[in-house]
This record gives structure tokens, sequence and C-alpha cells, in this order.
């Protein structure tokens, strides 16, 4: 309990919890040590604002990709144009 | 000796989301895309002894696949016949030729968007193939297909805190990366 209350975080743990929070995934109390560790820390306001632009902008563009299935019916199906390739 | 060279069984692993996605800001129908994609990589195989090594595998099969592109927009056009063009604008909403109306609405800036967002799709995407493969394949499904943490670790075999130093490793790559070719 002693280690959960601390409430000064090291800069790898604000990394971990600013990582966490760009999926929504941090406890409250997590993100109140982030920001308590954000007034001191200038280096980490600047990861942590960076790491916000990243989600924002790959939020932004709305990239697809494809899904597993699709990839590995598309595989097999070059596979096999593969193999006619060679024979 | 070309610079560059041809090696078909990786194509699908490196080059097939950034190909889709790239099909996709264009097309805009999941499964059309995915078949063309899917005719980019056979083409790309049929045509291998014409590829000279001058430019990158990439931008050789982006070539093939804007062909393609190409075609499937001639070819849905020949099936509509004709196109339809309109040039005096009277529909029952609108009361009639104002000129005010004519005038493009500012708020709506919707093409250019779109064009945006797809170089942006493809910076994210060219930021993403310069990744180390494991780091990328964790990146693209925590946060482009949206997986959750468990699902990933059952998958791909590692445990949470493991997938968490993948992610930071990532996420602080493609920041710079993008930073270097987009902000």
């Amino acid at each position: 309990m002693s280690k959960k209350m601390k409430i000064m975080v090291p800069c790898d743990e604000a990394h971990h919890v600013c990582d966490k929070s760009q999926y929504k995934e941090s406890s409250i109390w997590e993100r109140m040590k982030l920001y308590m560790h954000l007034i001191f820390c200038k280096a980490c306001r600047k990861y942590s604002k960076n790491n916000k632009k990243l989600s924002t902008t790959i939020h932004k563009a709305k990239v697809e990709c494809l899904d597993k299935k699709c990839k590995e019916a598309m595989r097999l199906e070059f596979e096999k144009a593969l193999k006619d390739q060679l024979k | 000796m070309p610079e560059h060279q041809l090696n078909p069984n990786k194509w699908i692993d490196l080059y097939s989301d950034y190909l889709f996605n790239y099909t996709i800001t264009r097309v805009s129908d999941r499964d059309m895309a995915q078949d063309l994609v899917q005719d980019t990589f056979l083409a790309g195989l049929k045509s291998m002894k014409n590829f000279k090594g001058e430019a990158s595998e990439r931008t050789w099969l982006i070539s093939i696949l804007k062909r393609k592109i190409i075609d499937h927009y001639r070819k849905i056009n020949s099936n509509k016949g004709k196109a339809e063009v309109r040039i005096t604008y009277n529909d029952d909403e609108s009361e009639g030729d104002w000129l005010e109306e004519r005038v493009a609405d500012p708020f709506d800036k919707t093409a250019e968007d779109l064009m945006q967002n797809s170089e942006l799709g493809d910076a994210i995407f060219d930021c993403l193939s310069k990744l180390p493969e494991k780091q990328a394949e964790v990146f693209r499904m925590k946060t482009i297909e949206g997986y959750e943490t468990e699902d990933i670790c059952k998958e791909l075999n590692i445990n949470a805190s493991n997938l968490w130093v993948i992610i930071h490793r990532a996420r602080t790559a493609m920041a710079s990366c993008l930073e270097k070719n987009w902000f």
C-alpha cells in the first residue's frame, strides 16, 4: 500500500501512465500522480504533449488497415500464384 | 547490378497495410480496395522481370496500384454510359439562382480535409513501416485496430509490461518520425 500511496513518481512511470492514458486505460489515481509529476518535470511535459499530439493525429487521419483474416486470405492466394510462377 | 531487388515473399507483410490505406482513401470501399491491393500484388508478381531496380519496391508497387485504381474508375464510368453534367442548379430546396448560394461554403472544407487526411494516412504508414517489425505490429494492433491489451498479449504471447515497453518505444519513434515528415 505504501508504494501505491506515493505521490511523487519517477519519469519512467510517468511515461508509462501517459502511454496508458492514450488508450484510456489509466486509473484516476495514476493520472493524478502523472499530473503531479508534470508540474515539475519539463521533459515529461514535452513527452506528454507529443504523445497526445500523436494520438489525435492518428485519430484524425482515420487510418484503416486490413484485418487478419483478409490478410491471411490474401496471403494464401498470393502464395499459390507465387508457386505457379516458379513452376 | 540494380540498386533495389524484389522479394515477393515479404510483400504482404511489408506493404499490404500501406497499399490498402492508400487505396481506401481513394476508392472508399473496403471490398473494392482489398481486391485492388490483391490485384496489385498479383500483377507485380507477373511483371517482376520488368522491374528495373531504379525505384524501391514500394514505389514500384504503388505505381502499379495507381494504374489499377485508374482502371477501376474507368470501368465504373463506362458502366454508367455517360456522365451527367449539370451547369445550372435549380433544385426544390433553393429558391433560385442566388449568387450567394453559389459561393463556396467556408465551413465546408471536406474535400480539402479529405485530401489532407489521405496524405496524412500515407505518412503514418510510411513511418510505421520504418519501425522494427514487432513494434509496428503491436502499435498497429493497439492504436489503429484498437485491440484490447489482453488480446494482444495473448495473441503475441507477451506480458502486459512487455507490451507497454514496446508501445512506448513505438510511440516515441512514431512521434519523431511524424514530426519530421508531417507536423
